[in-house]
């Protein structure tokens, strides 16, 4: 164990959040290399008394797929991606998924922008780093960020961009984005 | 013995995840972190029998460094179970485990630049 800890592999987290349906998984995919993981939702059957004492609680779980990519910037450094499920049902992940996050892409659809609202709020609340990239669907009226900054009541120096996360570029772009003010917010802090 | 013998892709584990692990509901491994690093020591186990294939499987992907959440994907196995599956291994000694917070606290601002210059680059 000869390592300084400076030539310790370094692994780094960023989340993918936003409503169901606006992008998170294809983000991942275009972006990284994507890779299956599955997590356990307990299902406990709490109508069925209270009678825990022995520890015996029945309890069913279902496996769950996450969206999981990881990206190697080079040999141990390696930058994780998870998308935040979007249900309320999975609440329960978000503080684990937070810990020690980088920092989080807060994906938004202008046609249903409330439903980045909650993801807003939490990252807010944690003080995770966060930008908010609006994912452009064709069909879909076209916004200027500073609009959509204005709809979300956000920071004037938070970043928000435009983005097609179908497109690996425009994927690239996001993240190098969301990095950039995790930088920035880095530094601000070590002032 | 290759994972296949023991693993169905499309059926999911052959092998129960529940009877993996003993049925147990609490383990050492219940908080690791999802990119907590875990690193062989080096160690040999006491008795080859205290090791299921899937933690001699683990055991090798750790040689190099990896993730919970790159084993977990590696062996096709949930979260729940592999947290326990590496308790185990770390209450016998056969693995180290870096915590995201005691790899980097906060990264540093010169790590910060080499992912923003290597994602540039991809
Ligand atoms: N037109 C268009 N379709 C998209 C875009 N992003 C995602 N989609 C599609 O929208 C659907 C939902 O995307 P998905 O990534 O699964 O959303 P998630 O629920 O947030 O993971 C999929 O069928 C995607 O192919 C986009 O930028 N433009
Ligand atoms: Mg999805």
């Amino acid at each position: 164990m000869a390592f300084a800890p400076s030539d310790e592999p370094v692994a780094l987290k960023i989340l993918v959040a936003g409503g169901f349906g606006v992008g998170k998984t294809t983000l991942v995919g275009a972006i990284s290399e994507i890779r299956p993981l599955r997590t356990e939702e307990v299902l406990s059957d709490r109508g069925v008394g209270v009678d825990d004492l022995d520890g015996v609680e029945t309890k069913t779980t279902t496996t769950v797929a996450m969206d999981f990519g990881r990206i190697t910037i080079r040999e141990g450094l390696v930058v994780y991606l998870f998308g935040t499920p979007g249900q309320e049902r999975f609440w329960f992940m978000w503080d684990e998924l937070s810990y020690g996050a980088l920092g989080a892409v807060v994906l938004a659809d202008t046609r249903r922008l409330t439903d980045c609202f909650p993801s807003i709020d939490y990252f807010e609340q944690r003080g995770t780093p966060f930008i908010v990239a609006v994912n452009c669907f064709d069909g879909a009226e076209r916004y200027e960020p500073d609009d959509v900054r204005i709809a979300l009541d956000l920071d004037p120096d938070l970043p928000v961009l435009l983005c097609d996360v179908r497109r690996r570029a425009s994927a690239k772009v996001v993240l190098v984005t969301l990095v950039e003010h995790a930088l920035k917010t880095l530094t601000a802090t070590q002032r | 013995m290759t994972r296949k013998e023991w693993l169905d892709d499309d059926a999911g584990p052959v092998v129960r995840p529940f009877a993996l692990i003993g049925g147990r509901a609490r383990s050492s491994g219940d908080d690791l972190d999802l990119i907590a690093l875990i690193t062989t020591t080096g160690a040999n186990p006491r008795d080859r029998a205290d090791i299921s294939p899937e933690q001699a499987h683990i055991l090798e992907l750790a040689a190099e460094t990896s993730s919970v959440a790159d084993i977990a994907s590696d062996l096709n196995l949930a979260l729940g179970v592999v947290r326990v599956l590496l308790g185990d291994l770390q209450d016998q000694g056969l693995v180290r485990v870096r915590p995201p917070a005691q790899v980097a606290p906060l990264p540093s601002a010169r790590i910060l630049k080499e992912v923003i210059n290597g994602l540039r680059a991809l």
